[in-house]
């Protein structure tokens, strides 16, 4: 794995890898060094292609030792699979599927055939970019976003697929709707999904 | 209700509680917030005997007008202002005491933009992920103060302030950054970069607490394409497509995709969250040490 260590102000690094795949190897590395006592860092947020540490005192130091070191491929995952109901019942589907090339009921099945896993997480809290669907199945976002999308929305664009934790306005395209609370800060945790979180989709009702 | 509360008789434009934010769940897409300046709401927070994760208040531009229900001590910091009990003017950046049912007024900023209100044992809103901060890009902890709301107060302490007043830095006539370039600046030309350590920005009206925007020369882009989404910290200097910078504040998101030019020191940012709309802004290129 060729890992790129570029500084961030004096006290972060962004540390850049040539895949998602390798991205998720190299955050979940990196929770196990924290874990064990070896990596003292206020935040470790993954992206798409990059891994982000926060508040280091040897940023310098970390960025040496890290493009020294073999990265060993992500661990086999022990997490449960966290299953998400869904009706496929979205505005886009017919879009999806025209990209796709199939029928709208084959998206679904498709869709509810792959597992998951959250890459990474942002624009809202407990939002999560999941990762899972072959390339193929890579959708545009909308040319158009929509002023309001509801919370539950279950969304595809490029090579994620998303849930809108509450509504708010966005440019993904709609393919089913769940009545899973993906965040209730009352709750612990609070986000129902996180980065390296397992998830199937599993429909209840067919729209199409 | 117990009366260690607070009524809020005049919101004013845009008050917020604020503490030292909830760093520490960036992964989950959940941005720091807390006091934009920070040592200002320290400060205020020393003053009254508070510990320094108390919440306080920030103001915008215009103050608040405020009604403790049993007699608190507060004092007022950042942005100065006048500062009045029942129309009576009182100190400034130091400790008064406000007598039960009487009126506190904080009044509009004569320099800078937020002010902050410290309160005998804080502002006692329900934690949300351990902080009391509200969050304006994600909508966490509490919502922006209305007239009539009431706020509860937490039990004063009884860590006795050892100033009467303390100096404070004046609000900025012109705002001096010091960034470090990176990681994106590769991004860009390098006349752009050049451009953007040499040339004169001014603070642009669409300033929030999420970011400090700016008016100035555009910096063109060496590549062309979208960058993937990549973690954020704060005082990062994204560069949106329209090449003006905006300096990444605490309500920041904490994933983006516009390339990132460079880093302001934090210890800058409290500047920054003082600066009024049109004041020049320089960057200054610092090296790491």
């Amino acid at each position: 794995m060729s890992v790129r260590a570029l500084p961030v102000g004096d006290a972060a690094l962004l540390v850049e890898v040539s895949s998602g795949e390798e991205a998720q190897a190299l955050h979940a590395e990196l929770l196990r060094r924290r874990a064990e006592g070896s990596l003292s860092v206020r935040e470790i947020v993954p992206a798409a292609r990059t891994v982000l540490l926060d508040g280091l005192t040897d940023p310098a130091r970390l960025a040496a030792e890290l493009t020294a070191a073999d990265v060993p491929p992500a661990p086999p995952r022990a997490r449960a699979v966290v299953e998400l109901p869904v009706r496929y019942d979205g505005p886009d589907l017919a879009d999806v599927a025209a990209h796709w090339g199939v029928a709208p009921h084959e998206v679904a099945r498709i869709h509810a055939a792959t597992e998951f896993s959250v890459a990474f997480c942002g624009f809202a809290p407990g939002f999560g970019y999941l990762t899972g669907l072959p390339e193929r199945y890579d959708v545009p976002r909308r040319a158009t976003p929509r002023t309001a999308v509801p919370a539950g929305a279950v969304a595809l664009a490029g090579p994620y697929t998303g849930v809108y934790p509450r509504s708010s306005p966005g440019g993904w395209q709609l393919i089913g709707t769940t009545e899973a609370v993906l965040w209730d800060h009352a709750r612990v945790p609070a986000a129902l999904l996180s980065p390296g979180t397992r998830v199937k989709f599993v429909p209840t009702e067919v729209v199409a | 209700m117990t009366d260690r509360a607070l009524s809020v008789v005049r919101a004013g434009a845009l008050t917020t509680v604020q503490d030292l934010g909830r760093p520490g769940h960036a992964h989950l897409g959940v941005p720091r917030a807390g006091a934009l300046d920070g040592p200002a709401a320290a400060l205020v927070n020393r003053l009254v005997g508070n510990p320094p994760e108390a919440a306080v208040l920030e103001t915008t531009l215009n103050g608040c007008s405020l009604r403790p229900r049993s007699a608190v001590t507060v004092a007022v910091g950042g942005a100065p202002c006048p500062v009045r009990v029942d129309g009576r003017p009182v100190a400034w950046g130091g400790p008064v005491r406000v007598p039960a049912g009487a009126l506190l007024n904080v009044g509009t900023a004569r320099h800078g933009v937020r002010s902050y209100v410290g309160v005998s044992g804080g502002i006692a809103v329900e934690p949300v992920l351990g902080s009391r901060s509200t969050d304006l890009l994600s909508g966490l902890g509490p919502a922006p103060l209305t007239d009539g709301a009431v706020l509860p107060l937490g039990s004063p302490t009884h860590l006795h302030a050892r100033v009467d007043v303390a100096p404070q830095p004046a609000p900025p006539t012109e705002l001096v950054l010091r960034v470090m370039l990176g990681p994106r600046d590769d991004w860009f030309t390098p006349e752009a970069v050049r451009a953007f350590t040499s040339r004169t920005y001014r603070v642009s009206l669409a300033s929030n607490r999420i970011g400090l925007r700016t008016e100035g020369p555009a910096l063109d882009r060496a590549r062309r394409g979208e960058l993937p989404s990549e973690g954020m910290v704060l005082g990062a200097v994204q560069v949106p497509p329209d090449g003006r910078p905006v300096v990444f504040l605490a309500d920041h998101p904490t994933t983006g995709g516009y390339p990132v030019i460079a880093v302001v020191r934090t210890e800058d940012l409290s500047a920054a969250a003082q600066a009024v709309p049109g004041t020049p802004v320089r960057f200054l290129g610092v090296r790491r040490h």
